[in-house]
């Protein structure tokens, strides 16, 4: 393992000196409500990425974790371009990835890949195992390899840990587990440098999902890959990420090491979901502090004013509703954390 | 280790079990016909619950879980599903043998369900409100407008807010934990004696998540329902079960009082789920998975349904199927090295 | 290659062994060919299509009789042993005159259901894809056709036509019938354009010509495909309801629907004039429509458990 040692003080973190692979500053993604069929009135927006920035270091692996309708997929599709931001920037090694067109962007595209949540739709149906992790090299011909694509793709479905002999195969006559591997492999044909991981254990049994965690983090050791790995599982995203973002109504509440975030949270709302966690360990029934929401998160189409959790936060003062915090450290809080109130508590994983 | 101050908790830890049990399943055996040959759903599975009790069934996805649901609430498809043998008695009454006019009277009255996917199992053509109310009106013979007064208040009791503004909301203007709730509440409106939830919380967020499970256990003390909760999460079931059923390719591998199974489990399956997840608390540099994949229904190993993804198994494993047997009072296993397995843990412990 | 991936391989192999038992070809069209070849609908079906296109295409192996061989003189007579559909009212072999008949009819049900597919296709393809309005135009001018009834709407143009002919009548009943199999194309397009694997092509800087001819026509033609054998078997029953009142084919074609137009003085004295053209008919849109369905269960995943 090349990971570095984590058992350093909190707070530490080793990825403060790596390069910056991927720069995201102030992403903002609105989709328009409308009325009508043909003559569309444009009745509001759903603000479901709304003033997102943070930086990917060589090596390292960036947890974003939220709850559904946070803005967390849409993140992941605003960073492959599958959607395009209302505004911001995403700089892959200081290139502006979202302005360049045509060769340029061919070129990006092969250093930032995806691997997606659900295996049984990642895969198209009708084509092979080897069709499918070829595709890259048929859209990328500059790309191809120069041992040939089949053994290629042999290779690759062996870094993965599946059989190369089950090339012909077709994605239905592999398990959840395996599927998952598959679109791996296609996410590794080119050699990017970034691989975004959206929700990629979620939908696997426990025992298989800690075989493809495993995987993924032998795959960055060998491979040097940085991660942003999106996922909803808080317990998941501790044990794999370096450092942590915590998403709420489609903005960061919170960011900092593993560490940080876990140890010593300092927004309310991460202590709110930290604790709401159920620990599998029935000695702690009722010992530990459950911090219960009151309520479901408001909708992205008409978020509060100012900070948007305060309609949920026992904290909440006046200037709470007046002033949207910024993401930044605050008094007794060493990481970044977006909120007026905010301060560290210590017990709510132990 | 049992020290928690709470009544609740001490009502939910020491349940009823002297008095006569209220579900009592003994061997069951279920069988899907399908296309690639006879798939042994559940073969030989046993367990009892008694009033106030929750059991937990654990597995993950194959292993028998919600087949044993649906099939205790007679709503297994048959075909291809066949129950092979076996009873589950209620009450002492075979539910298998008996009548299905006297059967249904008691599903959904006695007995009945939570489902996983709340937005699917309400009629989304009806307003929720007049969905309860119907079943007061059909089974209490209620007149219309106290059928809805019954409804409201029910809809207050499991914290829908401003319940009588929102009975004649239909499902889907509900939030996915509101309208697990309507779910709940049109389970518990005829006061069965038993409630099957099968994965009740899955789809909901965490934070949501944790006050739909403390409702649910708030009801089944109020009105001492047995419960019986099928779930792959090792969380939830250590924050609220009393019992635990294990199940792996249609049997149960191991059953104990939580405290018990925790502590020390017995059965490899068992120690590997535990092993395999990852944890709040951090901690843990690899995961330590399970390899392999759960063995095909339709082809079975001839001996410990296990052996072949288990790390300890033998030639005594491959061929001979080990039972359900006794390790200590109250704990079984189904491993023919489940006692050495105790003993080391225990000795290791001391 | 690392140690650990090693290790995985070995485990997983284990493991697809015991849930994949044919090694063979498996892709879902192998799947569906298997599927479909095991289904005696399919056989029984597809053996009455066989007769009627051999007939279609090489009627001389049926009879040695000419469909232009005609005597007044034994004109209506009744089945017999020398004429064994009798004889029609200019006195021709009725028997020959059916065989040939066959032609014309299947050629409408095909030309008109390859024009249809094919239109249904593209058209499809580009609504349900790019939405919004591209896909509001194509919708709204299916709308348009769709709400006039097809009989109607081929009574009033045919009606103008003066020289209706094969593909005259196939033209306007192909312009008729589009806007439904376009709605079936699109819908199954629509289902198939959010999955991820589409999303993943065009993470990797797939066109979108690549990927509707890579990821979206594969997945989304199985419904398209086997709706067209029915619709063969509708058109050919349009064709002769069309030509039966009177603003389909006419003679001197030869064609079970003009059979049974001419035939309607006779149908209480001279009855076999209407039986065996009608027989005829029914035989093959049932064989068609068999088939479609046959078709359908083999190619549908989502049919398949």
């Amino acid at each position: 393992m090349s990971r570095p040692d984590l058992n350093t003080a909190a707070g530490a973190d080793p990825f403060a000196d790596a390069e910056v692979v991927l720069d995201v500053d102030g992403l903002v993604k609105h989709f328009p409500l409308t009325q009508g069929v043909i003559f569309q009135k444009r009745v509001g927006a759903v603000k479901a990425v709304d003033g997102v920035s943070f930086q990917l270091r060589q090596g390292e692996t960036l947890g974003i974790v939220g709850e559904s309708g946070c803005g967390k997929s849409t993140l992941a599709k605003l960073l492959m371009r599958l959607e395009s931001p209302d505004e911001g920037s995403v700089r892959f090694r200081g290139e502006d990835f979202l302005a360049v067109r045509g060769e340029e962007l061919r070129r990006l595209r092969r250093k930032i890949q995806i691997i997606f949540q659900d295996p049984y739709t990642s895969l198209n149906p009708r084509m092979s195992v080897g069709d499918i992790i070829a595709e890259p090299f048929k859209l990328h011909p500059d790309a191809k390899p120069q041992q040939g694509i089949r053994p290629r793709v042999k290779e690759l479905l062996d870094v993965v840990g599946l059989n190369p002999d089950h090339i012909n195969r077709y994605p239905h006559q592999f398990s959840g587990g395996q599927r998952q591997r598959i679109g791996i492999a296609r996410g590794l044909a080119l050699n990017p440098d970034v691989i975004i991981c959206d929700e990629p254990v979620s939908a696997l049994d426990v025992s298989v999902q800690a075989q493809v965690m495993n995987l993924l983090e032998d795959l960055q050791a060998e491979f040097g890959l940085s991660y942003i790995f999106i996922a909803h599982d808080l317990s998941v995203v501790r044990h794999i990420s370096d450092r942590v973002g915590v998403m709420y109504l489609g903005r960061l509440a919170e960011l900092g090491t593993e560490d940080e975030i876990y140890g010593a949270p300092g927004h309310p709302y991460t202590q709110a979901l930290l604790s709401a966690v159920p620990v599998p360990d029935p000695t702690l029934r009722g010992k530990r502090e459950q911090i219960v929401l009151q309520g479901d998160p408001p909708s992205p189409a008409n978020p509060p004013s100012g900070c948007r959790f305060r309609t949920r936060c026992w904290k909440a003062t006046e200037i709470c509703a007046e002033e949207e915090p910024a993401l930044t450290p605050r008094p007794g809080v060493p990481h970044d954390v977006a909120c007026h109130h905010a301060e560290v508590r210590e017990d709510l994983t132990a | 280790m049992t020290e928690t101050t709470d009544a609740a908790e001490q009502a939910r830890t020491a349940p009823d079990s002297t008095s006569a049990p209220l579900l009592e399943v003994r061997d069951l055996q279920v069988e899907f016909h399908t296309k690639a040959g006879v798939a042994q759903a559940i073969n030989g599975l046993n367990f009892t619950v008694h009033p106030g009790e929750t059991l937990a069934i654990l597995g993950e996805s194959g292993s028998g879980k919600s087949v044993t649901a649906q099939t205790i609430m007679g709503i297994l498809d048959m075909p291809p599903g066949k129950i092979a043998g076996g009873e589950i008695r209620y009450r002492g009454e075979d539910l298998l043998t008996m009548p299905e006019e006297k059967r249904r009277k008691l599903r959904g009255v006695s007995i009945s369900m939570i489902f996983q996917d709340a937005l699917s199992s309400l009629n989304p053509v009806f307003p929720v409100g007049w969905q309860i109310a119907e079943m007061f009106r059909i089974h209490r013979k209620m007149k219309k407008k106290e059928a809805k007064q019954e409804a409201v208040e029910l809809m207050r009791r499991v914290g829908i807010p401003a319940a009588e503004k929102r009975v004649w909301d239909f499902p889907h203007e509900f939030s996915g934990g509101m309208r697990q709730r309507i779910m709940i509440a049109m389970a518990i409106a005829l006061d069965p004696d038993l409630l099957i939830a099968d994965e009740p919380t899955t789809a909901l967020d965490v934070t949501v998540q944790a006050q739909v499970m403390d409702l649910l256990l708030d009801l089944q003390k109020e009105y001492n329902m047995g419960l019986i909760l099928i779930t792959h999460d090792l969380g939830v079931v250590a924050d609220v079960a009393d019992k635990i059923a294990v199940m792996y390719a249609g049997r149960v591998m191991e059953s104990a009082d939580v405290y018990e199974i925790y502590a020390s489990p017995s059965h490899p399956y068992t120690r590997g789920l535990l092993d395999s997840i990852p944890r709040i608390d951090g901690g843990e540099e690899r995961l330590k998975a399970i390899e392999g994949l759960p063995p095909m229904l339709t082809n079975l190993p001839a001996g410990c349904p296990f052996s072949p993804r288990c790390p300890m198994a033998t030639d005594l494993c491959r061929t001979e199927r080990p039972e359900l047997e006794r390790v200590v009072d109250g704990h079984y296993s189904a491993c023919h090295y489940s006692a050495q397995i105790y003993d080391d843990l225990r000795g290791g412990a001391a | 290659m690392s140690e650990i991936s090693r290790a995985q391989t070995e485990q997983s192999e284990g493991s697809t062994t015991g849930r994949t038992t044919k090694e063979a070809e498996a892709s879902l069209w192998a799947d569906a060919w298997r599927s479909l070849r095991s289904n005696p609908w399919f056989i029984v079906s597809g053996a009455i299509l066989v007769v009627m296109i051999v007939m279609a295409l090489f009627p001389q192996l049926f009879t040695n009789t000419s469909p232009g061989e005609c005597l007044l003189g034994r004109s209506r007579q009744e089945p017999s042993a020398e004429h064994w559909f009798g004889t029609d009212v200019q006195g021709c072999d009725y028997y020959t005159r059916v065989i040939y008949g066959a032609r014309t009819s299947i050629a409408v049900g095909l030309l008109v259901a390859l024009g249809t597919v094919v239109i249904s296709i593209v058209l499809g393809t580009l609504a349900g894809f790019y939405g919004k309005v591209v896909d509001a135009v194509i919708s709204r001018i299916g709308d348009m056709i769709f709400a006039v009834p097809y009989v109607l709407g081929a009574i009033v143009f045919l009606n103008v036509i003066d020289d209706r002919g094969i593909l005259e009548v196939s033209f306007i009943l192909t312009i008729f019938m589009w806007p439904m199999t376009m709605r079936l194309m699109r819908g199954a397009v629509m289902s198939v354009v959010n999955n991820e694997y589409v999303m993943a092509a065009r993470a990797l800087g797939a066109g979108n010509l690549t990927i509707m001819r890579r990821h979206i026509l594969p997945n989304s033609l199985a419904p398209i495909l086997g709706y067209s054998a029915i619709l063969v078997g509708i058109i050919i029953s349009a064709e002769a309801a069309l030509t039966y009142l009177g603003v389909g084919l006419q003679l001197p074609s030869i064609s079970w629907g003009l059979q049974l137009s001419n035939a309607q003085n006779y149908i209480q004295t001279y009855p076999h004039l209407m039986v065996f053209p009608l027989i005829f008919v029914a035989l093959t849109v049932f064989a068609f429509t068999i088939m479609g369905d046959a078709i359908r269960d083999a190619i549908d995943p989502k049919a398949k458990k």
